[in-house]
């Protein structure tokens, strides 16, 4: 229908129907709000501020007493020294590397596996489904510290002790039930009637499946592979019992190896600590619009 | 060429038995319509032939080859989605090229053969918009054009006009018959509205709990239902139906009525019978002998008729009259039945009496 631009906009004033009052009330509630997620920002966020701080303070104001919060001395030297160390890389940058190797390969191994299995268990029809599903979904049931001693007895037969295969292959393991189970939903909003056009356009299932659906399905894949990056990112429990080579390490127990001895290097181990968790930020940040999409996904449209 | 035969189609979801022994033969270049109430099987008998549902137990056969096992893309069928079903990322443009990009196509080819239906479907400046761009009768129109943009050996539709607004859908029913008529192409095509399946169909097949009632030309359908629940579901008003049994010459009407007995009924006296009485069989003016007595229950208009329900014991006529007729509820008066046109039923099986000697 056309509708003329005098009819669209409307001159009159249409567009505040709420009353002062409500109004006054509402902004003294959000003064209150306002102090009270400030009081909660700074109590929640004070840590990881002290963390950064730390981290490019000198050494002398790290250990000073009382602790200086402004008028300290700003260096990059603890940076410096979570990469480099006297003649070369340091054991920590390789434990680094380590992570994102694992992290990343564990994250697309499970990707690669979880969606084409979400997609079908979401569109045919599999016997004893549910049964299978919850199968899957137990295997998450137990915490990694219950699990890791057969695990470790299992490797040592294997040899897959402080390997990197190693922690690849358990973190694909813990990856793909989630993977599954979050991509289904996903899939379960695309109609299928999308594939059933496009077989009878010509196409074959596969080809319906990887030319209509999947590019329905990035929102979710992105979603879905940023959660399981930040597990296999973040997780400790395997990486401290399975490897023990710096070779072979991950940036999580490094990390924690530095504290303990005689002295600790607060500096450095705020300075690792930030860069740990750097990428898991950016990433984050990077697809902040699917993850969104992803969780209201199914929300707006149908 | 383009026949479809569909053989003894069965399929269950679980406890439901969605098709129970499914037979249709679709003969080429007709518009078959496969007619039924929600939850007939219609949409799964049109998925079992466009291949998309895996039966339990049939055939179906295409162009007299089986077919049975084979893939969609293999079956050479163009199907239209009771929700069209739009790719929802590609332009009406890439929509309707779908099924010619899978078949690698030149794109010369493609770009004439989509210029061609979209001239024929009046969708031209539509072609570079996301289907969420489009109203409901534009898609319908794109889902049509994605169709029809190549000739496969027949068309399958699921509901297509079900979606649309009623003045849409009547002038889409128009282009349909128009564009089947020009193609010459079979067209398999599933409603529940009977409209569509009297106004539109060659042939109509009945279809009730996944059991087909009756198959045949819509009049025949219309004229002469095969069953108690054919003439009820198809007819608007739907056909009144009064319980009565047969005695000498006479039919005797459960609530106490007498009516003299069409010649051509063989029933035997007193087997329970079903009288089945269309509203324009009936009248409430006096045209002949044979009449029922009863009281004015309620008037209907319609504008072009009023439909008069008229209480008949415990049971309700429903009289087709003129618009300008008149009455108080409870009024006495008396129906003209049109005895000629009544149908008979057999009360306990449902099915239409013999009327080889009408």
């Amino acid at each position: 229908m056309a509708v003329s631009v005098d009819e669209a906009v409307s001159t009159g004033p249409v567009r505040d129907h709420t009353s002062p009052a409500r109004r006054f009330g509402g902004r003294g509630r959000s003064v209150l709000e306002i102090a009270l997620l400030t009081v909660l920002a700074v109590v929640m966020l004070f840590p990881v501020l002290w963390m950064i701080e730390t981290s490019i303070k000198e050494n002398r104001d790290v250990y000073a007493i009382p602790a200086k919060f402004f008028d300290f001395t700003v260096t990059l030297d603890h940076f410096k020294d979570v990469f480099v160390a006297s003649g070369g890389r340091s054991s920590l940058s390789g434990s680094f590397l380590n992570s994102f190797v694992v992290a990343g390969v564990s994250t697309v191994l499970a990707t690669v596996l979880g969606v084409p299995a979400a997609w079908a268990y979401s569109r045919f029809a599999v016997k004893a489904k549910k049964d299978q599903l919850f199968f899957i979904l137990s295997t998450r049931f137990m915490p990694p510290v219950v699990v890791v001693i057969p695990i470790f007895l299992m490797y040592r037969q294997f040899g897959l002790i402080d390997t990197k295969l190693g922690l690849i292959l358990i973190y694909t393991a813990f990856n793909v039930p989630f993977t599954i189970w979050m991509m289904k939903g996903f899939v379960d909003e695309v109609p299928a009637e999308y594939e059933d056009a496009a077989m009878l356009d010509g196409y074959t299932r596969l080809q319906a499946f990887w030319r209509f659906t999947l590019p329905l399905l990035l929102p979710g894949i992105a979603a879905t592979a940023v959660f399981a990056l930040i597990f296999s990112w973040n997780e400790f429990v395997f990486a401290i019992f399975l490897t023990s080579s710096d070779d072979v390490r991950t940036a999580p127990p490094a990390i924690a190896g530095l504290i303990g001895g005689t002295t600790v290097d607060w500096g450095l181990v705020a300075a690792a600590s930030v860069v740990f968790a750097l990428p898991v930020l950016v990433f984050a940040y990077l697809v902040r619009k699917h993850l969104v999409a992803g969780v209201t996904l199914g929300a707006v449209r149908r | 060429m383009g026949t479809v035969a569909a053989h003894g189609l069965c399929k269950s979801f679980g406890k439901v038995q969605a098709l129970d022994g499914v037979t249709l033969d679709v003969p080429d270049g007709s518009f078959f319509v496969v007619l039924g109430p929600s939850g007939a099987g219609k949409t799964t008998t049109l998925r079992a032939i466009a291949g998309l549902e895996k039966l339990d137990a049939g055939s179906v056969h295409l162009d007299g080859r089986d077919a049975t096992g084979d893939a969609p893309a293999a079956r050479d069928l163009a199907m239209v989605f009771q929700n069209y079903a739009l790719y929802p990322r590609h332009t009406a443009y890439e929509n309707i090229a779908s099924p010619l990009r899978a078949r690698r196509r030149s794109s010369s080819e493609i770009a004439a053969a989509v210029e061609q239906m979209s001239s024929l479907l009046h969708i031209e400046r539509l072609l570079q918009r996301r289907p969420a761009q489009l109203s409901g009768g534009e898609m319908q129109r794109v889902a049509l054009a994605r169709a029809l943009v190549r000739r496969p050996r027949a068309f399958l539709m699921d509901e297509p006009l079900t979606n649309l607004d009623l003045k849409l859908r009547v002038e889409m029913r128009t282009e349909l018959t128009r564009i089947h008529r020009s193609l010459g192409a079979t067209f398999v095509y599933v409603t529940n509205d009977q409209v569509e399946a009297l106004s539109m169909a060659d042939q109509v097949a009945v279809l009730k709990e996944g059991k087909v009632q009756q198959v045949g030309t819509p009049a025949e359908v219309y004229e002469r239902p095969a069953n108690q629940w054919v003439a009820g579901f198809v007819g608007s008003p739907p056909i009144s139906l009064l319980a009565c049994h047969a005695e000498g010459d006479r039919l005797v009407g459960a609530e106490g009525w007498t009516l003299p007995r069409p010649r051509w009924t063989t029933a035997e006296d007193g087997r329970p019978l079903l009288l089945g009485l269309r509203a324009e069989d009936l009248s409430v003016e006096q045209r002949g002998d044979a009449s029922l007595s009863g009281e004015l229950y309620g008037l209907e208009p319609l504008g072009d008729r009023t439909v008069v329900d008229v209480r008949v014991g415990t049971e309700i006529l429903k009289v087709k009259a003129r618009p300008t007729v008149t009455g108080t509820p409870g009024e006495r008066l008396l129906v003209t039945v049109d005895l000629d046109r009544a149908h008979l039923f057999d009360a306990g099986t449902g099915l239409a009496l013999s009327e080889a000697g009408r």
